[in-house]
């Protein structure tokens, strides 16, 4: 079976993993890192967003022996410790979530997207987020508390 | 500082709220247990028939798969249909998953293979070899409309009796009526789709007792369940659901998954987790297929003097799923002359489930799309229309409401959109090249509450426990249970805790019909009363109490402390208290209930009115919903900041509804074509712009102790055909089926 090192938040993971495991399981099964959701497994509802190099990726469309070597961040490492990152604050001050099952997903996203500078309206944060589905219809919370952090970046 | 009665009303942010965010709330599928197999299932790939093998020894003997069952070595479960029947189980015979080999629908789970681990189990699966007879089906209910009959009754025929009797002669009234419209539409199925899987873990406790975590809107029912199947005591059963990653309608019924799993972890005495996939969320629930005929019909003067409305809805071959559709018109609009009907067809498809306002969404799409072409017809603003036939009583029982400010919201959501600038001619609105339409329809939905009960609590550390086994799906319950006991006790939210989403809490029906906030939260108010009651007894019953000489009702409770309203210097902690109760908690467990005897004289009801605009491409006919408005009378408001969100929630849904999503049914080949959701469309967030949400405070001292209402369905009932309806506005066509797709608008053009 293959061997894999991966940097998970920040600490040292050594997995004995078969080839057909995907990130997402890697990291929900064998790391008990549950926080990233599954929510297809077929890359079509995002709620699998991670941080892989500080790029977001769908971690359900990620087998994790290709991720050797990876520094990952999971929702589980967005904070500093009990410090929550301004976006986690931001999500619980817009109502940006209700039956929280997306918001992982939807927060790893967002770091990412606001990383890549590519968006610079709010139009463009929405096309930008489109990949990430919320069923509870808590869209616009979610678009306003990311525009809050957005307008907070571009006035730094 | 004190608190004082000031948390009911607040915006507060949720209070599970950083769990969400940082990954630490638990759902079914994520506890973590120790030696834990994994559950994959595998399901029918015909729609009716028998199966005549099935071949397990591949699959069973490919390493790491623990066991494989099927209808043919499934250990004994209970054998009487009484025993399966869930709380929310129609009249019928229920489905019982591995009963024996036949097959009455696609995607019917036919066996379980049991592994170390989930990848394990899911290549199992595709070794597993099944020969099928296939017998002839019928799945379409367009196809099978002649076979509508009356839905059988049953328990379930109380929260959704049939359709009311006529009223005078509508085959006369309608051939006379100067202005009328006949309509006719179309709903195809939807799926609920939250975005959790569906999932399940139980732990293994030995002994027969069952620790399970599941996917429910319902810890009791599904307690209940489990121990009924397979002959446990109910207290050997728990069912715990603290988070819940949406469910809408589809965990109000115990769901396979739970079944198997639990079956597994009994037979091989192990932990056990059973999730399922995407493709198979559209094996177990959906909202019906529905074909409605409508006839509406009018004076001169613009009053309504016919309505008929006749719904067809679908049901599985083995329950009658009813919904509320065909009634709704009759609660809103005063008529002399009326017809419903309401009928079911049975097809080979699972039964159907209830899905966010079942029956009323579907209903109201109809009955609001016909009053919008009536208006036109009689040359009246829809608005005006509504505001004309305004029903003060409700037509249906010739009773009072207590209480209905749907003239409030028409006229305030009206003003908050800018309706007064609509230009009622079709098509006349336009900015650049885009179409420009304005519509608005009514929405109407009942105001459930259920029994409940409560425990209260002041714990050795003074602070006050609530506890129900209600769940909290996402509709804010914790925060808004916190509220209400805070108030009751003028404590802080800090100082109260409320235990949830666990059968072994005080008993609460499932989380359907907008209904909890009314339960639970009244149960709290019944259950702190009697606790504050307890502790005065108690205090009063101390050796030199300053508390003896005072009448009870001139004692309250503030900041922590029990009191004498006008000399406070007269107190006493609720440290104080326990301290002296030797440090052990005080308790009470109080239920709460519908008052029924004086809600006899009153009818019940939650309103609201939608208003939309639309920009239509003039060349490509996209549709784009740009603003939407929503305002709702749903009584006391608890949280604005979480029934916002509902409301918000439920304007996407409408968005939905109307403009994306629709799970496409093959009927030659009885299955569903789309069972994922890159092809099941949702509104993304590009999908959604301006949408406003107004709430009409309504002050209904008669519905409840609280004044509540519940706001969870109320938003989906309007809007679907305010979007529907200000399509018409901005191109002059009429669309009958659900989802309207831009090629509908094309039509006339490629003809």
């Amino acid at each position: 079976m293959p061997r894999i090192q991966l940097n998970v938040n920040k600490r040292m993971y050594e997995l004995e993993i078969s080839p057909w495991v995907s990130l997402l399981d890697a990291l929900r099964d064998r790391l008990n890192l549950t926080g990233t959701k599954k929510g297809c497994d077929h890359g079509q509802c995002g709620a699998c967003t991670i941080l892989c190099d500080g790029k977001r990726i769908l971690s359900c469309m990620t087998l994790a022996i290709m991720k050797n070597g990876a520094e990952v961040v999971t929702i589980e490492g967005v904070s500093e410790g009990q410090k929550l990152h301004p976006l986690q604050q931001a999500f619980i001050d817009h109502d940006a979530f209700q039956c929280g099952y997306c918001t992982p997903g939807q927060i790893c996203s967002a770091i990412g997207m606001l990383a890549e500078g590519k968006a610079k309206t709010r139009e463009e944060v929405k096309d930008l987020m489109s990949g990430n589905l919320c069923r509870c219809g808590a869209n616009i919370g979610i678009i306003d508390a990311i525009m809050e952090i957005h307008g907070g970046l571009s006035h730094e | 500082m004190t608190q004082d009665n000031n948390a009911v009303g607040k915006p507060l942010s949720r209070l599970e709220g950083k769990a969400k965010v940082t990954g630490e709330a638990a759902y079914a599928g994520d506890y973590q247990v120790p030696n834990l197999l994994y559950g994959y299932v595998v399901n029918s790939t015909i729609t009716k028939g028998k199966i005549v093998s099935i071949d397990v020894s591949d699959a069973k003997s490919y390493n790491g798969v623990i066991a494989i069952f099927t209808h043919e070595n499934r250990p004994d479960y209970a054998s009487l249909d009484l025993k399966h029947a869930d709380m929310d189980a129609p009249p019928g015979k229920v489905f019982k998953p591995l009963q024996n080999g036949d097959i009455k629908f696609h995607g019917q789970p036919i066996a379980l293979v049991v592994a170390t681990d989930f990848e394990t189990a899911r290549y199992a699966s595709t070794l597993v070899k099944i020969k099928y007879e296939e017998q002839p089906f019928e799945t379409d209910l367009e196809k099978n409309l002649g076979r509508a009959r009356e839905p059988k009754k049953g328990l379930a025929t109380a929260l959704k009796p049939p359709p009311p009797k006529p009223k005078g002669d509508f085959e006369k009234a309608y051939e006379q009526s100067p202005f009328k419209v006949s309509t006719e539409f179309i709903h195809g199925t939807e799926h609920h789709n939250p975005i959790e899987l569906f999932a399940t873990t139980v732990v293994y406790e030995g002994d027969g007792k069952l620790t399970i975590y599941d996917k429910t809107q319902g810890t009791v029912n599904n307690q209940v369940y489990v121990a009924n199947v397979f002959g446990l005591h109910y207290k050997d059963v728990r069912v715990l659901a603290p988070y819940v990653g949406g469910a809408f309608g589809s965990g109000l019924r115990p769901q396979y998954q739970l079944f198997l799993c639990a079956m597994a972890a009994l037979e091989l005495k192990r932990n056990v987790r059973l999730t399922l996939e995407r493709k198979q969320m559209f094996s177990f629930s959906h909202r019906p297929q529905a074909h409605q005929i409508l006839k509406f019909s009018a004076d001169k003067e613009g009053m309504v003097t016919g309505l008929s409305h006749a719904a067809i809805g679908e049901t599985s071959l083995y329950e009658d799923n009813i919904e509320i559709v065909s009634s709704w018109s009759n609660r809103l609009y005063p008529a002399e002359n009326t017809h419903f009907e309401y009928k079911l067809v049975p097809l080979c498809l699972h039964s159907p489930i209830d899905m966010r306002a079942p029956g009323g969404s579907t209903g109201m799409h109809a009955i609001e799309c016909t009053m919008d072409e009536l208006a036109f017809k009689l040359n009246v603003d829809p608005l005006e229309f509504r505001l004309r036939n305004y029903a003060e009583m409700d037509p249906e029982s010739e009773k009072p409401f207590t209480s209905k400010a749907l003239r409030e919201c028409y006229i305030k959501g009206a003003e908050k959109f800018g309706w007064h600038q609509r230009n009622p001619i079709p098509g006349s609105m336009s900015k650049g090249n885009k179409l420009i339409g304005y519509g608005m329809a009514s929405g109407i939905w009942d105001a459930y509450q259920f029994p409940a009960r409560v425990e209260a609590s002041i714990s050795s550390q003074g602070k006050l426990l609530i506890s129900n086994a209600t769940t909290d799906i996402g509709t804010g319950t914790l925060t808004v249970m916190t509220q209400i006991a805070a108030d009751e006790f003028g404590l802080s939210i800090q100082d109260v805790s409320f235990v949830y989403g666990d059968s072994k809490q005080p008993f609460s029906m499932f989380q359907g019909g907008s209904a909890i906030t009314a339960s639970t939260g009244v149960a709290i108010v019944v259950a702190a009363k009697a606790l504050k009651k307890k502790l005065i007894k108690k205090v009063k019953a101390l050796a030199n109490s300053p508390f003896h000489v005072f009448q009870d009702d001139a004692i309250v409770f503030r900041g922590g402390k029990m009191m004498v309203k006008h000399e406070p210097s007269v107190s006493i902690s609720l440290e104080e208290i326990i301290v002296a109760n030797k440090g052990r908690a005080i308790k009470t467990t109080n239920m709460g209930k519908p008052h029924l005897l004086k809600l006899r004289k009153y009818s019940k009801a939650t309103h609201s009115a939608a208003f939309v605009e639309v920009e239509i491409d003039r060349e490509l006919k996209t549709i784009n919903v740009t603003r939407a408005v929503t305002a709702v009378a749903a009584g006391k408001i608890i949280n604005p900041k979480t029934a916002r969100s509902q409301i918000l929630g439920s304007m996407v849904w409408s968005l939905s509804k109307a403009l994306r999503e629709e799970t496409i049914l093959d009927s030659t080949l009885g299955k569903y074509m789309n069972p994922n959701l890159a092809e099941y469309h949702i509104p993304v967030h590009a999908d959604v712009h301006d949408f406003d949400v107004v709430f009409v405070e309504e002050k209904d001292e008669l519905i409840n102790e609280l004044g509540v209402k519940g706001v969870g369905e109320i938003g989906l009932i309007a809007m679907p055909a305010a979007i529907t309806n200000a399509i018409f506005h901005a191109t002059g066509k009429r669309i009958y089926k659900l989802p309207i797709h831009f090629d509908e608008l094309l039509k006339d053009r490629i003809a």
